[in-house]
């Protein structure tokens, strides 16, 4: 295999540099000091004044890059990339009730949207009902509350699911959604196989970073297992899973730990399913990732690059997958929550869009992008719009999208894309020897590297070690920058009172007998280890609740409470 | 015999998960020199109110990211008036909107953080709400 | 007691805690918990309230899962309807003093229960000062007439021990596989159990272990020696549930050992002598410091002049003595 460089060449580029560092810098560093004695990525990574072919000598072009669509798949899954077909804008958002869902859909569907994005409120997320006393003052704040399958029938009232595809960020409820959702596509007559869309369905993460959890680790990892195995065979257009390491970036970690981490998580995945008796080729296809793309361009950019480069040889040398497909990780990105400040909240769109581009850069297959006002509040239109056409922008006005992978062969770039991945590896090493991530996350210690993590960034913003305008440095004391964002205005309690309204009604309108018996058999196919998802359906389409359908597996795998771990 | 550190509650009302700031804010505390009781992600404001009781805290943090911040204070609130315990300062961090943080002030909340705050500017805030309510009389 | 405090105060605040006004409670924990001597003159006032609690200590070792195990016991002591108080004490920073109270967390889902009290303290710095605190602690909450008093230790240091000698019943903690600390914690903890408890027993090691436990107990190695009373081993599963109405029936029957073999009575003598020595042993030690203090010219003027240190020493016993009856009595 052809090194790039030529070994006599690199060494002469060696010679010259030191040539370099004794005549022409002396005089500049003279007349301009460095700003800082050592410069570092987010992940604390060093880096050099200046990159060459001496820092990469050994790269060889074939077993580290190759063509689009090829092996390693470091420039990209797909040959053509954005000539061929954009990535897609998909903004995840949304408030409310299922009737405010059902119009917004409708309107994203009369302008062509066909791939819709429904987010769930927090009662939803940690699978109660609407009306559970934890879930007073939160239902439909962060997204639409559903607690029967009635909910799911208005959101998707006039609108043919064989027709669209939907991705639902949930997660330890994920398989009482997806039940709904196939409950009311059956409904319609729309056939499994035209079933089209994606559940988060990411337990270790939620564990790790999102807090989410319901269920303890094990049995959390079961659950989402039975989705996956029950999606593969039955819906074989559903993307039963999209393994997350956005959550994990914006719990604090780096760039290095979101990648080793969200890894690892895949490898524990792909590990639980094959155990199961499921031959790689016939899931890994249908495997996919989320990333977040944070402020250090060039790290965010590298990060994507290595993601897709380990884990191509993860799945084709650990788990001996023979499908081209198999080997591809298919990516969203969204740009980073963390990164937006409430102060100066405005400069947010231009920390986004510098994050965008970072992730067309890096190859991703979907983007969303933040909208400035986040920091305060579910986003208005207003600031979405701006948050969508950044991304128009970048997509129609730059040019970056047409040609595949333009960083590459760049010195700094490659040589980056080499160290995130080198150390990636370590920390991946070191899950391993545990005994994967099922046993990492037990033991706390993402959790804790995370912690730590998370401390230091605050420390070193605080002593003016790392920087971020408006809040360490070029402050402003104009509050009325803050106090002129426009924000979105909902009657919250005007919702609540509806959705909890609507489950006393379907509570007394349901047959009792077929809502407890198919509970108690979830339970008993819960306790024999089956299984959960045919009888998660059979719940779900007799009108059995969210908080129910849950209960009753709280009953047999017991509830989560975090050990304290700062 | 020495003297009795400032214990603060740190707590997380809400079903959000995005415990990062609450963590954060209790180690910077601890490494002033404070004692920090963390209660853990989806508390009620009845737990929380009644652990700080409790734990007899001279000061409560909260940390609410889920929106519903205005709900679960003004019950907070009431709460601890209920309890005889509305001496006790608090203050609240997460994402808020301006015109909430000027309602959240008017239920009696000592102080907001918005995302951005330095560990330095809470840990002094914490320590200066402890010395007003000593100053004043109050129970310590 | 604090700057201002009286005891009439104190005493109406004790008044109100007996009626189950939660925040008197807490402030008079505050008020235990920070004194030194002044807390004797509360102490007599309120000890004949009360002394009929069974005050069980919980230890063993870290990441077992003891906080996780106590929550459930709370919840099967609600069951029977008792009343029942938690101490969990966690470790400070000995540079700072700071602390980081984690183990209330585990058990939040009682703070909303009025017949449950949980209070958190630190091990802080000072000599004895978590014995102390604690003593004084389970002292209050026996006078409100609580009916379990369950002490959370972190299993290591003098504190452990002392606390430990003050409980009717010692439950060491334990769990599969954790051969290793258990041999290390056998010069401590692990030798003075009633009940020793293997938690995460779903686990496969959990036999072993077990095997491991039962021949440490049957050669004497550990387990605390009493009349009629054979160490207990109990498997559990804490986070399941599993095994805590089997503990809690356990822990009952060892209190009924220590009422009918009148041991109640010798504890609560011990428990306060304890209470009384650290206490002097904590004023003397600042006693001897501000003799230090106040000797501080005359002692250097003897050291250079050399030969002096029986007399020096003499001076200072004196000087120590007269300062700790003094405070003593104005107490």
């Amino acid at each position: 295999m052809p090194h790039l460089f030529k070994e006599d060449t690199v060494k002469e580029i060696e010679e010259d540099l030191k040539r370099w560092e004794r005549e022409t810098l002396p005089k500049s560093l003279e007349r301009y000091p460095e700003r800082m004695e050592k410069f570092t990525t987010l992940s604390d990574v060093e880096v050099d004044r200046v990159y060459t072919p001496a820092h990469i000598k050994k790269f060889d072009y074939y077993e580290k890059l190759g063509f689009p669509g090829e092996y390693p798949y470091t420039r990209g899954v797909h040959a053509s990339m954005y000539r061929g077909r954009l990535w897609t804008m998909r903004m995840f958002s949304g408030f409310g009730g299922p009737e405010e869902t059902n119009k917004r859909l409708k309107f994203l569907i009369s302008h062509g949207e066909t791939g819709l994005s429904l987010a769930f409120d927090y009662p939803t997320l940690v699978g109660i009902d609407s009306n559970d006393p934890m879930a007073r003052g939160e239902v439909g704040i962060v997204g639409v509350a559903v607690d029967t399958l009635k909910d799911m029938e208005i959101i998707f009232d006039g609108i043919n699911m064989g027709e669209v595809t939907t991705n639902m960020t949930i997660n330890p409820p994920a398989p009482v959604l997806l039940a709904m959702y196939v409950g009311v596509a059956e409904k319609q007559g729309v056939l499994y196989e035209k079933i089209g869309g994606t559940t988060q369905n990411d337990p270790l993460k939620e564990f790790i970073a999102q807090k989410s959890y319901v269920f303890p680790p094990e049995p959390a990892v079961k659950v989402a297992m039975d989705l996956i195995e029950w999606s593969v065979k039955k819906l074989p257009k559903w993307n039963p899973i999209s393994i997350s390491g956005y959550h994990i970036r914006e719990a604090g970690s780096d760039a290095v730990q979101e990648l080793a981490f969200t890894i690892a998580d895949g490898i524990e995945y792909v590990r639980q399913l094959v155990s199961r008796g499921l031959g790689v080729d016939s899931f890994a296809h249908r495997l996919s990732f989320f990333w977040d793309s944070h402020i250090n361009f060039f790290e965010e950019i590298a990060k994507f690059r290595a993601a897709r480069r380990m884990w191509a040889k993860i799945m084709r040398e650990w788990f001996h997958a023979k499908k081209d497909r198999s080997l591809w990780m298919r990516f969203h990105t969204q740009t980073a929550g963390v990164s937006l400040t409430a102060q100066q909240p405005w400069n947010n769109i231009v920390r986004t869009t510098i994050e965008a581009l970072a992730a067309v850069l890096g190859g991703t297959q979907s983007l969303h992008t933040n909208s400035f006002d986040e920091p305060f509040r579910v986003p208005s239109e207003f600031a979405a719009k701006i948050a969508l056409r950044t991304q128009q922008i970048i997509a129609y006005e730059t040019g970056v999208a047409d040609t595949v992978d333009p960083l590459a062969g760049s010195y700094y770039v490659e040589w980056l894309t080499d160290e995130i991945e080198e150390r990636a590896w370590k920390y991946i090493d070191r899950i391993e020897k545990m005994g994967g991530m099922l046993e990492a996350v037990k033991k706390g210690f993402p959790q804790r590297e995370i912690t730590e993590t998370s401390y230091k960034f605050q420390k070193d913003v605080d002593d003016g070690r790392k920087f971020i305008v408006g809040v360490n440095i070029f402050e402003s004391e104009d509050v009325d920058e803050v106090r002129n964002v426009p924000l979105l205005d909902f009657n919250q309690e005007e919702i609540e009172e509806r959705q909890i309204e609507r489950l006393k009604f379907i509570k007394s309108v349901r047959n009792k007998e077929k809502v407890e018996s198919a509970l108690a058999e979830l339970e008993r196919a819960a306790v024999r280890g089956e299984n959960v998802m045919p009888y998660i359906l059979q719940a779900a389409k007799a009108y059995a609740t969210l908080g129910e359908i849950m209960s009753a597996l709280k009953r047999v795998y017991g509830v989560y409470v975090e050990p304290p771990i700062y | 015999m020495g003297r009795k550190p400032i214990k603060v509650l740190v707590a997380k009302i809400g079903l959000d998960g995005h415990d990062r700031g609450a963590k954060v804010i209790a180690r910077a505390l601890k490494d002033a020199g404070m004692e920090v009781v963390y209660t853990g992600i989806r508390q009620t404001p009845e737990q929380v109110v009644l652990a700080a009781i409790e734990e007899d805290v001279d000061v409560i943090g909260v940390s609410i990211l889920s929106g519903a911040h205005v709900h679960h204070v003004r019950k907070l609130v009431e709460l601890l008036r209920q309890e005889g315990a509305i001496d006790i300062p608090v203050v609240v961090g997460g994402t808020i909107p301006i015109p909430d943080v000027d309602t959240l002030k008017q239920m009696g909340v000592k102080e907001v953080f918005l995302p951005g705050t330095s560990l330095k500017y809470i840990v002094d805030t914490v320590r200066r709400l402890y010395e007003e309510r000593n100053a004043i009389g109050g129970y310590n | 007691m604090r700057r201002g405090m009286l005891l009439e105060d104190i005493i109406e605040l004790f008044e109100e805690a007996r009626k189950g006004k939660l925040r008197s409670i807490g402030r008079l924990l505050t008020i235990v918990e920070n004194s030194s001597l002044e807390v004797l003159e509360l102490l007599e006032h309120i000890s004949s309230h009360g002394s009929n609690a069974q005050v069980i200590g919980v230890t063993g070792i870290p990441g077992a899962g003891k906080s996780t195990l106590i929550s459930k016991m709370i919840g099967e002591y609600r069951k029977r309807g008792y009343k029942v108080a938690v101490v969990a004490i966690d470790p400070s920073s000995p540079i700072t003093q700071g602390s980081l109270m984690g183990d209330r967390l585990r058990m939040q889902q009682y703070a909303t229960d009025r017949d449950v009290f949980i209070r958190s303290i630190s091990t802080r710095g000072l000599k004895g000062g978590l014995s102390i605190a604690s003593l004084s602690i389970i002292e209050v909450f026996d006078a409100l007439g609580y009916d379990k008093i369950i002490v959370e230790t972190v299993g290591v240091g003098q504190s452990d021990v002392d606390i430990m000698n003050a409980a009717h019943t010692i439950i060491v903690v334990t769990m599969p596989g954790a051969g290793d600390d258990i041999q290390a914690l056998k010069a401590g903890v692990m030798e003075i159990g009633n009940i020793y408890v293997i938690n995460k027993s779903d686990k496969p090691e959990a036999t072993r272990t077990f095997e491991y436990l039962k021949f440490s107990l049957d050669k004497g190695d550990i387990g605390l020696f009493e009349e009629d009373w054979v160490p207990r081993i109990v498997k559990t599963s804490a986070i399941m549930g599993q095994g805590i109405d089997e503990l809690v029936n356990i822990v009952e029957e060892h209190w009924n050992h220590v009422k009918s073999g009148g041991l109640v009575k010798e504890k609560l003598v011990s428990r306060r002598l304890l209470l009384s020595r650290l206490l002097l042993e904590r004023v003397f030690s600042e006693s001897l410091q501000e003799s230090f203090m106040d000797l501080d010219g005359v002692l250097k003027k003897k050291i250079v002049e050399g030969r002096e240190y029986r007399s020096i020493t003499r001076m200072l016993a004196e000087k120590a003595t007269s300062k700790m009856i003094h405070k003593v009595d104005r107490s």
